[in-house]
């Protein structure tokens, strides 16, 4: 390059950063937009060994959530008039997926699953392109939005005690159960989400909420909070809060809640499971269940309520 | 020199055509780099992601963005197939960039002046070429992705046109997609950041020795083929090897009779605590493409094409993050081509070549010749200041490491390329993209100035609002 080339780039270069400068100096500062509250709190995380600091989140959080959970973290994000169901309102600290007992505050576990696992049934995404680091990141940031994690402790984690064996009794039993538990009033008898209640259902938020459709899933098992047996039991003991699905924990017994995850998993017609597959070699039907003597009796109405659940 | 050599036909080629034909060549890998870029609002739209969900800075794609491209522009929940949007979704996005630009040549061929050379500079209020892109889900697994585009003066083509099926038997690792398509590279120029008519485009992704035939040889043009593309279910890894007509993207088949090429490209992403999530790959590529043609009347017949004779491609390439700011993208490339490709034998049929040069029974090679081969690399840099304002720049370098003909200078044809700009985008939602885009490049390429065969360079600063909706 020669001198006067040189030169001539120099001037360039000069009036390009000037032109750079323009909207810069156009506005406050070029982070536009509403902000998360300052100063932000001190929040962190704990997953295993990795320590996630709130403020190692902020502009991914404005990248990748703002748009629906809104930049207050209020769930108003410029996306959320759209969306069905309506985005997480983190001040609220309200959870559906936990593995605590109902009422308290997910683990950052709990939270840091969720980004990961994304929640089927809603436009949350699976957010596993992030590094572990980045997840802790962000499960300190959201804990930003709430009192609640400074005054409150996550509640403890419940206990998952080992699966029992499929077979066509607990499934028969779990059918039991769905009745008797009235699941069907929200889930519908063949647990397609049309119970005579679905229509009336709201989440905490008075936003209209349809329960799951356990038969529309085809052959993805993921349900709202995972996708494996313990994660289903899981459910039914900590609830769905923020949701009208409510913790069974003080309503059953382990067993009752693992042969419900049994015969819920029958209702996945055209999921390969080996429930399913204990159903199919019993012919494809479920037996009536035979209540033990030391058991209470479910009602023949409720049982034909059910109806054929499979 | 090159120029000026006695050709084994007997004829002499002449030095100003030879160097006009390279000078042209170099303007239209400048002016190639108006590019069909792929940032489509409708996909923000169908999912209610801000465009930053998915683009580092639109249209550049994150590892989340790479991510929903490789699942066939699906999220992989509940809400990809269309039964879930509204009956008036219509997922067409159109994009177009009104500028205004200096551009300046060193040299141009002109009349009355002691070198027949002169400087030229222009300055102006121009227009880009109109993508309008339309993509998305037909049924759930089932992608298609279409892109009429037209220069600037409306003379459209198909830039992308495909079907995908994607994971196939429940597995990501099974996607196939058959088409005219972008070569499958984490490193887009279909998504760069840089638009100016010196730096708009990656060289390395069009380089071709100077006075070199081959038709092909393009990392960087869609290409009309089928693809296999498998990846694991967080997107780490990557593979993919693609099959295609040796056309460079033409339809019609316009040159070989059996000219294929294959393409394999393979990455890695892994996290790096703090830094982010980084990914280091590869690719390369082989294939043929025809030197000899029927004639008629001497004139090659289109699709004639026989007398394959090979070319590869092959590099490495990086993205790698440096904190949630900074991101440095790193692309090399080996490339070399078959001596009768650096002979200039191969493309008779468009013109880069003398028709004469029809590798017929008896041609022969001038002495020495041998495969023409070159080393390249970029490095592109984006800051984040946030996802509304990215700073970049990118400096690239090809170097040939050996000329075709002996005797040829060993730096004729070598390119030296510098951009550095901004994108500012003053919104960013779901519904709309819209930046204002600022930029300055220079270009220079070793002895190939029209006429007296120096160095010719070309720089362009641009200051443009690029928007899609």
């Amino acid at each position: 390059m020669n001198k006067h080339m040189q030169f001539r780039m120099g001037f360039l270069y000069l009036a390009l950063a000037a032109l750079c400068a323009f909207p810069v100096a156009a506005q406050d500062a070029p982070d536009v937009g509403p902000h998360p509250p300052q100063p932000m709190k001190p929040m962190e995380s704990h997953i295993g060994k990795v320590t996630g600091h709130a403020k190692d989140a902020k502009m991914n959080y404005r990248r990748y959530c703002a748009g629906c959970h809104g930049d207050q973290g209020d769930g108003n994000g410029e996306n959320a008039v759209w969306l069905d169901p309506k985005p997480r309102d983190f001040t609220m600290a309200t959870f559906k997926c936990r593995s605590t007992v109902t009422g308290t505050l997910p683990t950052d576990e709990d939270l840091f699953d969720t980004i990961g696992r994304g929640l089927t049934n809603s436009n949350m995404p699976i957010w596993n392109t992030f590094s572990d680091q980045q997840r802790a990141d962000f499960v300190a940031y959201i804990k930003t939005f709430s009192p609640r994690w400074e005054k409150e402790k996550a509640g403890d984690p419940i206990k998952i005690p080992a699966e029992p064996p499929v077979t066509i009794e607990s499934i028969s039993h779990g059918k039991a159960l769905f009745t008797k538990l009235e699941c069907w009033k929200c889930h519908g008898p063949q647990g397609k989400g049309d119970g005579p209640s679905a229509a009336t259902l709201t989440d905490s938020k008075d936003q209209p909420i349809r329960p799951y459709n356990f038969a529309g899933g085809g052959d993805d098992s993921r349900l709202k909070c995972g996708s494996t047996n313990s994660e289903v039991y899981k459910i039914f003991i900590t609830g769905v809060d923020g949701t009208p699905m409510p913790s069974f924990a003080d309503v059953i017994q382990p067993n009752d809640a693992w042969d419900l995850v049994h015969f819920l998993r029958t209702l996945q017609v055209t999921r390969h499971s080996k429930e399913n597959d204990v159903l199919k070699a019993a012919g494809g039907k479920i037996p009536a269940y035979v209540e033990k003597q030391s058991e209470a009796p479910a009602s023949q109405s409720e049982n034909k309520a059910a109806g054929g659940g499979n | 020199m090159r120029m000026g050599t006695q050709s084994r036909f007997g004829g002499k080629l002449p030095c100003v055509q030879f160097l006009a034909t390279a000078a042209l060549g170099v303007v239209f890998l400048i002016l190639s780099s108006s590019q069909a870029a792929n940032a489509l609002p409708a996909f923000a739209r169908k999912y209610g992601l801000r465009c930053s969900a998915c683009h580092e800075s639109w249209p550049m794609l994150n590892y989340f963005g790479q991510k929903f491209k490789d699942n066939g522009y699906q999220l992989m929940n509940d809400r990809d197939a269309p039964i879930w949007q509204n009956a008036s979704y219509w997922p067409i996005t159109l994009r177009i960039t009104p500028f205004w630009s200096r551009e300046s040549v060193n040299k141009v061929a002109v009349d009355n002046t002691a070198t027949g050379e002169a400087k030229m500079t222009t300055t102006g209020f121009n227009l880009g070429g109109l993508d309008i892109l339309t993509g998305g889900t037909l049924e759930k697994n089932i992608t298609f992705l279409l892109v009429p585009s037209s220069d600037e003066n409306g003379a459209f083509h198909f830039e992308s046109a495909n079907v995908r099926f994607d994971n196939l038997f429940h597995s990501p690792w099974l996607n196939v997609k058959m088409g005219k398509f972008e070569l499958d590279s984490f490193i887009s120029e279909k998504r760069s950041l840089t638009l100016s008519a010196s730096g708009g485009g990656y060289q390395l992704f069009h380089f071709i020795p100077v006075g070199d035939g081959n038709i092909f040889g393009q990392v960087g043009d869609n290409q009309l083929g089928a693809e296999w593309m498998g990846h694991s279910y967080n997107d780490r890894t990557r593979l993919s090897a693609a099959v295609f007509s040796s056309t460079d993207g033409s339809p019609d088949v316009p040159y070989g009779q059996n000219s294929y090429t294959a393409f394999f490209a393979g990455s890695q992403a892994f996290g790096a605590g703090k830094l982010g999530v980084q990914r280091i790959g590869g690719y390369a590529m082989f294939g043929v493409a025809p030197t000899t043609y029927l004639t008629s009347d001497g004139v090659p017949i289109p699709g004639s094409g026989i007398g394959n004779k090979s070319f590869s491609r092959i590099g490495f390439e990086g993205l790698f993050y440096l904190g949630p700011k900074l991101d440095v993208q790193v692309f090399t490339q080996h490339g070399s081509d078959n001596a009768w490709f650096g002979a200039c034998y191969g493309d008779i049929i468009s013109g880069t070549c003398d028709p004469a040069n029809n590798n017929t029974n008896g041609a022969t090679l001038p002495t020495g010749t041998r495969n023409p081969t070159w080393n390249g690399a970029f490095v592109e840099t984006h800051y984040v200041w946030n996802p509304q304002f990215t700073i970049f720049q990118r400096s690239e370098w090809v170097r040939m490491s050996q000329q075709a003909i002996p005797g040829t200078p060993s730096n004729l044809g070598d390119i030296d390329n510098y951009v550095f700009g901004y994108r500012y985008n003053p919104f960013m939602t779901s519904r709309a993209g819209f930046a204002f885009h600022n930029e300055y490049s220079w270009i220079r390429q070793r002895g190939t100035s029209p006429v007296t065969g120096t160095d010719l360079s070309t720089n362009s600063v641009m200051l443009g609002f690029d928007f899609d909706f």
